[in-house]
This record gives C-alpha cells, structure tokens and sequence, in this order.
C-alpha cells in the first residue's frame, strides 16, 4: 500500500513534524521502500489470533488509593521554558486569538 | 575505603578524557566528578558500616536514555538538550544501593533508534576495536564504554537487539533479560513493549549480576513481572568451566542461512563444539516465523514511538523553538528542529501504521504475527529445549557511513528482534574475532530462566578463553 | 416563532463525563484534590517526565465498577487500556489513557423520570469506560498566551455514552438528572456541574417525524447546567429544523452553547480533522477483574433511588411528590429516614424535611450532613407536635431555637414556656376567666351565637400567652354554648 506525497504531508501533520517541500519526495520515496517490505505480512494467515492473549490472564496489578507523589529534586514547573505565577505558559491557538 | 575514590576518581577521569570526543571515539555525552566522587565516599561509608553491596565502588556507565539526578538525560537528542531528570530510574537507584557509581553518560542513537549510533545529535560513536567501524547500536556508546576500558559495566537498553548487536560489534557481553524482569521506570520509552534495560560488560559474570541488583518487582511499572530474583551465583572455585550436562541447545535454522558469512558461521560452529564438549545436547530446530519478525518489529516499535514521542512537545521541559506567533508554529518548528531525520522518519512510520484505515492492516496484523513469532519459541522450547543458539548479527562490525538505506540498517537486526518481540532474555558474548572484528554468539532462553542462560555463557566463555577474542 | 416539533423530532445522545471520588489520581499518587494553586499537584507522571510510567489506581477501578452496576451495566472482566493520540498543551502525554474497543462495561439502562409523569423513560446506555482527565487551559489570563494548569491532569473520569435514544429536551434533562441522582447514591463523584465533577456533550439531530433515518448531527459543547443543556439542545434543534426547511444540509460540527445570548454558535473550525490512532496502552496490561470482586461491589452497593422511593412508599405511605422530594438527593433521603423512623408519621416527617429543613439548609447554605439538628431531634420536635404539646407556631418557634443552640425540643420547650396546655381543668380555668372578663360577649356566646367562638378562643390564647391547645379550647367552649 504506497503512500502519496499528500498522504505523508498528512501524517506529518499528524505527528506534528513540519517537512520542507524539497524533502517531501525523498521522503516518501524512502517510506515506501520500508512499507513495501511490511506487505509480506498481509500474506500471513493468522486467524482470529490477536497478541498477548496469554500473557495478560493475570491482568495488571493495581496500586491503593494513598497520595504519595514521586519525589522531584526541582520544582516541576521551572522545567519548563516558560511560565508564571504557577502556570505553564505556551503560545495560543491561533483559533484562540482575538478573545 | 580510599580505595572505592581512586578507583572511581580514576574511572571519571578515564571518561572525562573521552568526553566530546576528545578521545576521538565519541563515547562519553557527560561526566559529573563532584556527583560521582560524593556517591563514591557515600559507598565507602556505607561499605564501612557493613552495608551488602556487591558491586561495592564499581564505576558504571549509563546510556543517555536513563534518568539519572545527576547528570542529563538527553536521548542523544537536541530536543531533550540540557534536560536534568529530577528523579531517578528504579534500576539506577537499585545498582546504587549495591553499591555501584555512576561515572558517565553513554551516547547512542537518538531516541535508541539505530544500529550504529550514527544517529546521535552528539556524533557517531567509533568503535574501540576499529575507529572506521560503527560499534554498533542503539547502545553503542556503552558497549564501546566496555570495550575501551572506561568501565567494566554500562547499562544500555533494547527495544530490538540494541545492546546484544553493538556488544557483539564491541566485542563484550550484551545481555537482554526477560521484558518484565527490569523496572523501565526512568527508562525514556521507545516502544513500550519492547523496551527493557540491559547490560554490556567485559564479563557475564558482571553482567549477571547487575542485571540481578536491578532485577524485581516495581510498583512504578506495572509491566515489572512479580517475579522473584534469582540468588546470585557464588564465584566460580575454580578456572573450569561449569559442565553443560543435561543442558539441551538448539540451532534454529533460520538463523544460520546460506547467505551467512562463512567466517562468522566457522566461529558459531567452534562456540557450538565448545557447548558439546560441555556436556550440551546439540539438536536442529526451526522458528518458522523468524523472516517476518522485522516487518512486524519495524511496525510495532516505530507505531509505540510515534506515540511515545508526542511528549516532546516544547511544552513542560527542554528547548522550545522561539518566536512562534502560535501554538501549531510551536509545536511543528519545536519537534521539526529537534528531532533528527531517523527519529522523525519512525514518528511518520508509526502515525501512518496507527492512522485511520490502515490500523488493521498493519498494527493489528503486526501484533497477530508477534504472536506467531513467540510461539515459535514456546513450541521449541515446550519440546524439551533449553538454550537456543544463534550468531547475534550476521555480519562483524560494518564501516561508519557503509550503510545509507534504512531498510538495510533495520535488516542488522535480523537475528536480535525476535527476542524482544517475545519477551524472552537473551545474552550475546564474544565469541572468536573475522578480519580482526569481533563476532557475538547469542543464547536465548525462555521466560525468566536467566539463571540456566548465564550459567550457560559463562561456561562458555570460559571454555573459549582468550579465543573469544582472537 | 414556530412550533417545529410538530414536524419534526429531535434525536438527542448524551456524553457525560463524571470524575471519581479519589483521593489521588488514577495514574499516579498525586492529590486529585480541586483548588490547590496552578501545577502544585504533579509529578514526574502526570507531567509526562520522559521515562515516567502509568500505574492504575484500584479506588478508581472500584467506582468505575460500583457505577457501571448502578447503571445496570454488564461489566466487562477483561477490559483494555488505549491511548487516544492528539495533541494540546493540556495534555501532557500527547495522548489521553482512555478505553476504546474493550471498555469496563456495555449495555446499560437507565430509567429516567421525567417530571410529572409517573412512568419512567428506559434509555439504553451503550458503554461507561474509565479515562483521565486533561489539564485546564486558561486562555484569557495573560495576552497571546495560554496558560496550563495541570492539576487536573490525570483524575479519574468514567465516561457514559447513551444511545440516542432521547427525543426531547425534556428527556435529556430528565436522563442527566436520574443519571446524577443514581451516581450521587451510588457515591462515586460529587457530580457537580458547577465544578465540573460533571460534564456534558449533548450530540443532537432533528429529522421528519416517521422517518428512521438519523439525521447529521452536531455536538452541542459548553453547557454547565442542566437547564443550560435542555436549552442549548432546544436552540439547536430550532436551528437545524429551520435549515431543513429551507432544504439546506447540516454540517457535522461542534456548537458552542453562549449562555449570555441563549443562542448556539460554530465552533471555530479545527485546524485539521482528527485522528486518534487508538492503539492498546502498552504500559498497562489489560485490566483483569475477578468475578467475585464484582459481586461483592454489587452487594456492597448503596440502596438505590428507585428502590428507596418503592420501600419509602410502602414503609411510610408517602405520595408521589413527596416521595420525589424526599428521595431527591441521598443524604437527604437518609435524613428523612431517621427521622420518619423515630418519629413514625412518614407524612408528617416528609412535609417538615421538605419544609422547614429544606428552608433553613437553603437559607444557612448549609448541607444536610452538616445541619445542626439530627434526625432524632426533629423527630422528638414532631412527637411534641403530634403529642398536641406544641402548637405549629411554637413548634416553628422551637425549631429556630434548635438550629441556633442545639438544644432538644423538650428543654426549649421549657424554656420559652411554650409547652401548649391541653390539661381540661387549666383549660377550663382560663375559659371561665375569660367568660367573667368579657361578660357581653359571654352573654351572646351563651346565647347560641356561635360565630364568637374565634373570639373568645383567641383570648384564652392571649390569657394562656399561646399555650392553651386551640382545638381543646373550641371542643371545651361547645360545653358553655346552648
């Protein structure tokens, strides 16, 4: 199943990556070389089988209600580039201007 | 206990003297002599009060993609630049307490996607044994950390053969243990159910036990197995070897195919007279399955990642791309000018598998034919087998910049993805040298018998001697 | 403005979102408490710390599977983590933990009541599934900037999606109410709008009254009332139905509910379309619940209101409206309860909860839980009343002394001299008091005209400072009357 250069802007959108239209070809050129690699799986005939049945019969194990955070050797906001008074800050959506 | 400070005084020096390359190999991303020789006098004191530690003053390495207070934990990458974790991963913390100092950090492949740690924002990493060659990844940084000499144990991690192929390149141990056994608490994910924290060392001795300090139970990881540790072997009484007796190996055709290199085949087939002279039973087994384990891996990995990644958004840590007028211009140049060409190309890959109308046909498809691959195992191994033997890569160590398609990269994984997709531990130990380069022998066991592996490798490690490496 | 109801019908789902009562959130160990000040409760988890690892919270699971019951849910023993891929500031993972194909339980019924009608409403519900919440975006405090609180990142939510199986405004209100009502007895979530304990996307479509086919719908956001929901739905079910008639299309989108204008708008248009990329949560093996876990969480579970209102009308012969009124709210419910109990006149006990509780809890903004007078005060201030010892107006008068001191009824009694006098021998005394003061008015009285009865009874209330029991005082006075 190839991927167009419009399918790969897409995804690209998706993923939040922004892709010089001079590497779009080349790109894709590239993700189609690896795709086509992945098509001998459609050639496997795996029934209803789905992964990991087996291993999760025990299910995952659960942690008591208590409030004990993660201790932290700084405080988390300053990991942040930019903040105030608290909050984390970050550019607006450029739906949100004008409010 | 002056003793544990020179000693740990002298391993930093050994690593600051290679940092930023000055060694010309590329090994080391970061030192921290003040930290390192506080833990050091820490150690000794606690040592003087009769704390248990067996790995009292041992210095240790740590790939760039562990969480460790006291130095950065950037992934190799120009995203996570200047990044302090301000907590520490479970396994740093539990090989502290036995007693081990963190001397450096490794360099590696950004964000562990690589097989050569050419990917790195710092640089490639250039193999100890031959500064032409790659070492190896995604770990590269810390098998060639062992292979140099700067320490005896680095900690790496897998997520598709990362620290067993560049062991193998480097000519150390590698070892993968049981996805489970290893909290990946503070291990930065990759692909979340392949990831586990491994180890390379100059011997499978060391190797075992820091796997073992690091092993158990952790309530920060609901993917840790409540699986009690093994108790740690006493050292061996003698030089000989141990006896292989009753131990059954299996040789999965598969994994020696006619296009092999010959050279490489010669030394598994002299590991494998070794094994028998042992005491192992040798038999011929098949994993029908093994060709398809890197179009799944390469669907499984890059699909968890692209997802995985989507934290590193310039948000709550590390750089933010300036000046954008708004959040989407934020985002796209944040990640665009911090993420380098593989890691964005496995991002693509990954949205793409994960995305609507192709999900089933690749994600799903992906996890279906994993299933397949680990009953590959359960089958051989339920039929009375318990070591498989294979080459860990088919190929020695190849020239840095040799391999320019990706595809071709993905492919020096052939023989190490299997076991990540199964969860089963595995440990990749020198076995003899080609052309002058190292070559990796790998034994894999089933869930959990990390014990029965390690008593397998040392044996024959010792049974190879110097020849591991000649 | 046109009634378009009769030409078409309105073809309404909801989508609530309820956070669970925890004390911490559901992937870490951090406070999932409301109001502390911006990021203080976070943690390398819920910041999205590289390397940082989910790790579910039992509470949560307990609550979710304590509502699921509530809700007539089939609980699913196997149910799956997935994350819900997007991008936003708030939140911090890049993706939401949330369950997609294999949620916590499926098939739920809930029976609403809608107001002034004595059946219920089945309305099917398709699926509840736990999540965690997103942080808070403030995008009016600091100029071109947003601001990110992630406090809230990470709270437990269970998301309840019905079927759109509601063809009013009303019926909706009618869902949430019932739906709020059940979770508040199931004691799972404050659920509260106003601190958003409680959320609500209404997906609303109008089509031809017969036909089958659903219509586009649109997704009504923004609403924090119920009022606010029945309203919105109304205004939007206008706009569509006005659009049909002209024959134009209805676009599939979000509206915005503005309160201030009564009206819905657009939202403004999402840069791009979305795609989640669900996939398994592979930091979280599936969630397995063992099937006497479940069993116990439905033994364990709290009467009720459908079955409380059944054994409150059999137990204490109460109607409908007070029935409605009494089962309302569950602490409430259990208050009345007590006091009908010690009290034993379910009617009497319903009207003075209902009445002069309900006023002075609204009055004081106090909770019932809270309220100064306990459920067997108020009964022994009954008893007094049944017991004729006091009068309403002394009663009323008690009542207030109660609040303020939290003194029983018997000793304010006392101490305001207010215990009414139904002994015939005081009574009689007064009354002949009273005949001697006024000796016209006895004379006509005596005489047969009865009209002076109020008269003379309201002054041997005077005489008796209010505590003579008005009706002995009428029955004794038929004695001097010819």
């Amino acid at each position: 199943m190839p991927v167009s250069e419009t399918d790969v802007r897409k995804i690209a959108d998706l993923a939040r990556l922004s892709l010089a239209d001079t590497d779009l070809p080349a790109i894709t050129e590239q993700m189609n070389n690896i795709l086509a690699h992945m098509d001998v799986l459609t050639r496997v005939d795996t029934g209803s089988m789905e992964a990991g049945d087996a291993a999760t019969e025990s299910g995952m194990r659960v942690r008591d209600d208590r409030v004990a955070p993660i201790p932290m050797n700084t405080t988390a906001p300053l990991l942040a580039p930019d903040s105030r008074d608290g909050f984390i800050l970050v550019p607006r959506l450029a739906t949100h201007e004008g409010i | 206990m002056r003793n544990i400070i020179d000693i740990i005084n002298e391993s930093v020096q050994r690593a600051a003297d290679m940092q930023y390359g000055r060694d010309g190999l590329n090994i080391i991303v970061a030192t921290n002599r003040g930290a390192s020789i506080a833990a050091a006098e820490e150690v000794a004191s606690g040592y003087g009060r009769g704390d248990t530690m067996p790995l009292a003053g041992v210095p240790i390495a740590v790939k760039d993609n562990i969480a460790t207070l006291d130095m950065p934990t950037t992934c190799a990458s120009r995203i996570l630049a200047g990044y302090i974790s301000p907590y520490e991963a479970t396994a740093i913390t539990r090989l502290r307490k036995g007693g081990a100092v963190v001397v450096a950090k490794t360099n590696m492949d950004e964000f562990a996607m690589g097989s050569s740690t050419e990917t790195s924002a710092y640089g490639p990493t250039r193999n100890p044994v031959d500064p032409e060659r790659a070492p190896g990844g995604s770990s590269g940084g810390s098998a060639a950390a062992v292979a140099a000499g700067i320490v005896n144990i680095a900690l790496g991690s897998e997520t598709g053969g990362s620290v067993r192929q560049p062991a193998a390149f480097c000519g150390v141990v590698g070892v993968k243990p049981t996805y489970g056994r290893v909290s990946r608490f503070g291990l930065v994910a990759f692909g979340s159910s392949l990831d586990q924290i491994g180890v390379c060392a100059k011997s499978v001795r060391e190797a075992e036990l820091a796997t073992y300090l690091m092993s158990g139970l952790d309530p920060l990881d609901a993917t840790s197995a409540d699986v009690a540790v093994p108790p740690m072997r006493d050292a061996a009484q003698s030089d000989k070897p141990a006896s292989l007796k009753g131990v059954t190996v299996g040789l999965p055709a598969e994994y020696f195919p006619d296009s092999l290199d010959p050279e490489v085949r010669a030394r598994c087939d002299g590991a494998v007279e070794a094994m028998r002279a042992l005491g192992a039973t040798i038999v011929n087994v098949s994993l029908p399955h093994t060709a398809l384990a890197i179009p799944v891996y390469y669907i499984i990995a890059p699909a968890e990642a692209s997802s995985n990644l989507a934290r590193f958004d310039g948000v709550r840590y590390g750089p933010r791309a300036a000046n954008a007028a708004d959040l989407r211009t934020m985002y796209d140049a944040t990640r665009s000018k911090g993420f380098g060409a593989e890691v964005q190309r496995r991002i693509l890959l990954g949205t793409y598998v994960l995305s609507h109308g192709y999900y089933d046909a690749y994600y799903r498809k992906a996890q279906a034919v994993r299933e397949l691959i680990s009953r590959d195992f359960t089958s051989v191994f339920g039929s009375g087998v318990d070591l498989l033997f294979t080459p860990t890569t088919p190929t020695p160590a190849f020239k840095l910049g040799a391999v320019t398609d990706p595809y071709e990269m993905y492919m020096s994984d052939i023989f190490t993805v299997t076991a990540n997709l199964a969860g089963i531990p595995a440990i990749s130990l020198p076995i003899g040298r080609v052309r002058g380069l190292p070559v990796g022998g790998q034994l894999l066991a089933k869930h959990f018998d990390e014990p029965r592996m390690f008593l397998a490798a040392e044996a024959l490690e010792s049974a190879l001697g110097q020849g591991a490496h000649q | 403005m046109t009634d378009w109801s009769k030409k078409y019908e309105m073809v309404v789902g909801l989508e609530v979102h309820v956070q669970l009562k925890t004390r911490s959130k559901a992937f870490c160990a951090c406070s999932a408490d409301f109001g502390a000040p911006p990021n203080v409760n976070t943690c390398p988890v819920c910041l999205a710390l590289p390397g940082a690892l989910p790790v579910l919270n039992a509470e949560a699971v307990l609550l979710a599977v304590r509502a699921a019951i509530a809700l007539g849910f089939s609980v699913n023993l196997k149910s799956v983590f997935a994350r819900k891929n997007y991008f936003y500031p708030d939140l911090p993972k890049g993706y939401q933990i949330s369950q997609y194909d294999q949620p916590l339980a499926v098939q739920g019924t809930l029976h609403a009541r809608i107001p002034g009608e004595t059946a219920t409403r089945a309305i099917a519900i398709t699926r509840l599934h736990m999540e965690e919440d997103a942080g808070k975006s403030v995008h009016d405090r600091y100029p071109h900037m947003t601001a990110i609180d992630l406090n809230r990142a990470g709270v437990p939510l269970v998301e309840i999606v019905s079927e759109p199986d509601m063809r009013s405004a009303a019926e909706a209100g009618a869902y949430l109410r019932t739906l709020k009502q059940i979770l508040e007895y199931a004691d799972v979530s404050d659920v509260s709008m106003e601190e958003g304990s409680l959320r609500v996307d209404a997906n609303v479509s109008a089509r031809l009254h017969g036909e089958s086919k659903l219509g586009t719908k649109t997704e009504v956001k923004n609403v924090n009332s119920f009022s606010a929901v029945e309203r919105s739905l109304q205004s939007e079910f206008e706009r569509q139905c006005e659009m049909l008639d002209r024959g134009e299309n209805i676009l599939q989108q979000t509206m915005i509910w503005d309160a201030s204008s009564g009206t819905v708008r657009p939202a403004r248009s999402k840069e791009e379309s979305q795609d989640y990329r669900y996939f398994p949560e592979p930091d979280l093996p599936a969630l397995i619940l063992k099937p006497a876990f479940v069993k116990k969480v439905e033994s364990d579970l709290p009467e009720l209101p459908q079955k409380m209102r059944e054994r409150f009308r059999s137990e204490f012969g109460i109607a409908d409206a007070e029935l409605d009124a009494v089962t309302a709210d569950p602490r409430i419910a259990a208050y009345f309860e007590g006091v009908a109990r010690a009290h034993g006149d379910g009617g009497h006990a319903a009207r003075w909860v209902m009445g002069e509780v309900a006023a002075a809890l609204n009055e004081s903004a106090t909770r019932i839980q809270d309220f100064p007078i306990r459920a067997p005060q108020l009964a022994e201030l009954l008893d007094m009343i049944r017991d004729g010892k006091l009068s309403h107006t002394a009663a009323k008068a008690v009542f207030a002394n109660m609040r303020s001191t939290g003194k029983t009824a018997p000793v304010i009694a006392a101490e305001l001299s207010v215990t009414q006098v139904g002994d015939d021998s005081q009574l009689e005394q007064w009354i002949d008091e009273v005949l001697a003061e006024l000796p016209a008015e006895a004379a006509r009285f005596r005489g047969g005209e009865k009209k002076l009865t109020g008269v003379l009874v309201g002054a041997v209330m005077k005489k008796s400072k209010g505590r003579a029991d008005p009706k002995k005082v009428n029955a004794l006075l038929g004695k001097y009357s010819s």
